[in-house]
């Protein structure tokens, strides 16, 4: 069910971020690529751990820099 | 509350002298108007209902609040843009919506008409660095501030927003505005409780004078109409309670049977602008600020002294000034609150005026659109400046049987058509903060 979480995973992100749903590729940064700034991927991650009901450390939730980074972050947590 | 107070006698008070002597003022003239208020979204619309004697106050829609001491107010008509509702989406992305209280968002809304109404939009990076913001708010993100205590406390830290502080802070109006339009003068944020608008201007206009902008963008905005804000105000006898089955009646500024204020919301911002900048790039002048005066009553938390001096020492501060006579103003919009304080300052302005009373018309607006808090002073002062281009007051609603015997007209019930150059604003706030505004008709 990995395309599940990737498709509640761009869910989240098109809603917060605001961008069309083909930019949110395998490799899109959120920062670089998505117009994100420090304080929305500090929400972005608060609203992954509200979908997926998981704990994302702070030290984790700093190496979740793409898209990819995240399904692959939340696929191992589930 | 309905005792009849005697203002009869001069009062004594002790005035700070203020003088121009020595002094090389830069004039300072209003070149933009934006506003966002209970009758509508826009100066144009707003003035429009309020000449025609049209009322902001209902049940609230918002939230469920028939458990409260007050369950209705005046509200912004929130829409689709059309019939003059606000539709939020014409300010701010739906995604950065979220992240602003609404206080924000309603003075972004103001900002970006008044700017738009000036025509200034500068590109240049002098021209935006001569160019301030100063938008104020009474009470600021209330409602973003209980929301996020009840999340603390029911699911812990973790859940707070990143953007909940940058989203209830005061000054991130005037930040925001910045921002967007790339203005890097003064950036400040007055909080003067109900007084805030009137001192954002004044404030504001004193930048310009003393040469720290050749232009600011200067208002308030408020947000108060939650479970919080009413709860918080019913607890301090403020609001108007009695009149749940016609909350249109509810706002009546001198009448026997006020019984408090009648919340409102919304943001009225104001561009200012130094004369020979306006001039220079012909752009539409409404008016010249051309008094400001600034008191403390130092008496209570939320009750003006009997006489009010404190008001009426702000009053002779910015007549004084503005280097006018009292008998010169023509129009006042007064503070009005709808309580027992309404007496008072008719007093106050009495003994200002001393025997011009006559010849003055004074209304409070605060009986169609509620009382804006933080925004009041700058949505007010809007208008007067459309009563010096159109030469009408509007009308003191509900104002049927008068609390006091005055010689001025009090504009019940009805706009008054007449000759108005000279206007003045009055604006009181909690912990007893006055400020006054004279503005000019600009002529030649």
């Amino acid at each position: 069910m990995s395309d599940s979480i990737a498709d509640r995973v761009k869910k989240i992100v098109v809603e917060h971020l605001g961008v069309e749903e083909d930019k949110v590729t395998e490799n899109a940064s959120f920062i670089d690529d998505l117009g994100a700034d420090s304080l929305d991927t500090v929400e972005l991650v608060m609203a992954f751990e509200e979908e997926f009901g998981i704990e994302i450390p702070d030290d984790a939730a700093e190496t979740i820099q793409t898209f990819g980074d995240a399904v692959k972050f939340i696929t191992e947590a589930s | 509350m309905r005792a009849p107070f005697s203002w009869g006698a001069t009062a004594c008070i002790t005035q700070v002298e203020v003088t121009n002597e020595g002094i090389q003022m830069r004039r300072v003239v209003v070149t933009g108007l934006g506003m966002v208020s209970p009758l509508a979204d826009g100066v144009e619309a707003t003035w429009r209902r309020l000449l025609a004697g049209e009322s902001g106050a209902g049940t609230i829609q918002r939230f469920d609040a028939s458990h409260l001491a007050t369950g209705y107010a005046c509200e912004v008509p929130v829409g689709d843009g059309s019939n003059d509702t606000f539709d939020a989406a014409r300010y701010l992305e739906p995604k950065e919506q979220r992240k602003v209280d609404d206080f924000i968002l309603y003075g972004m809304a103001a900002a970006q008409q008044a700017i738009e109404n000036s025509g200034w939009m500068p590109e240049d990076e002098e021209d935006r660095v001569r160019t301030g913001v100063m938008i104020g708010s009474g009470i600021g993100g209330l409602q973003s501030i209980a929301e996020t205590a009840v999340l603390l406390k029911e699911r812990g830290p973790r859940r707070v927003s990143p953007f909940f502080i940058p989203g209830a802070l005061i000054n991130l109006v005037s930040g925001q505005v910045s921002i967007r339009y790339g203005f890097k003068g003064p950036n400040h944020a007055v909080v003067t409780a109900c007084s805030t608008g009137a001192h954002a201007i004044g404030d504001a206009a004193r930048l310009i004078q003393w040469g720290d902008a050749d232009v600011m963008v200067a208002g308030g905005a408020e947000s108060p109409i939650s479970e919080i804000g009413i709860a918080g105000f019913n607890a301090c006898k403020a609001l108007s309670t009695g009149r749940g089955d016609a909350p249109t009646k509810a706002s009546r500024p001198w009448d026997k049977d006020r019984d408090g204020f009648v919340m409102g919301e919304g943001a009225g911002v104001v561009v200012l602008e130094e004369y020979e900048h306006a001039v220079a790039r012909g752009a539409k002048i409404y008016a010249e600020v051309i008094g400001y005066g600034l008191s403390g009553d130092a008496h209570h938390i939320t009750a003006p002294p009997p006489n009010h001096e404190g008001a009426e020492r702000a009053m002779r501060a910015a007549v004084a000034r503005a280097g006018i006579d009292a008998s010169e103003i023509d129009y006042v919009n007064a503070h009005g609150t709808s309580t027992m304080a309404d007496t008072i300052e008719l007093g106050a302005v009495e003994r200002l005026v001393g025997a011009a009373a006559g010849g003055l018309t004074m209304s409070s607006t605060k009986s169609s659109i509620g009382h804006l808090l933080g925004a009041a002073g700058a949505v007010e002062a809007i208008f007067c400046i459309l009563a010096i281009r159109d030469q009408v007051a509007p009308p003191t609603l509900n104002l049927d049987d008068p609390a006091a015997e005055t010689e001025i007209d009090l504009a019940a019930n009805a706009k008054v058509e007449r000759d108005i150059d000279v206007i003045l604003s009055n604006s009181f706030g909690f912990g007893g903060t006055n400020a006054a505004l004279i503005m000019r008709r600009v002529t030649g």
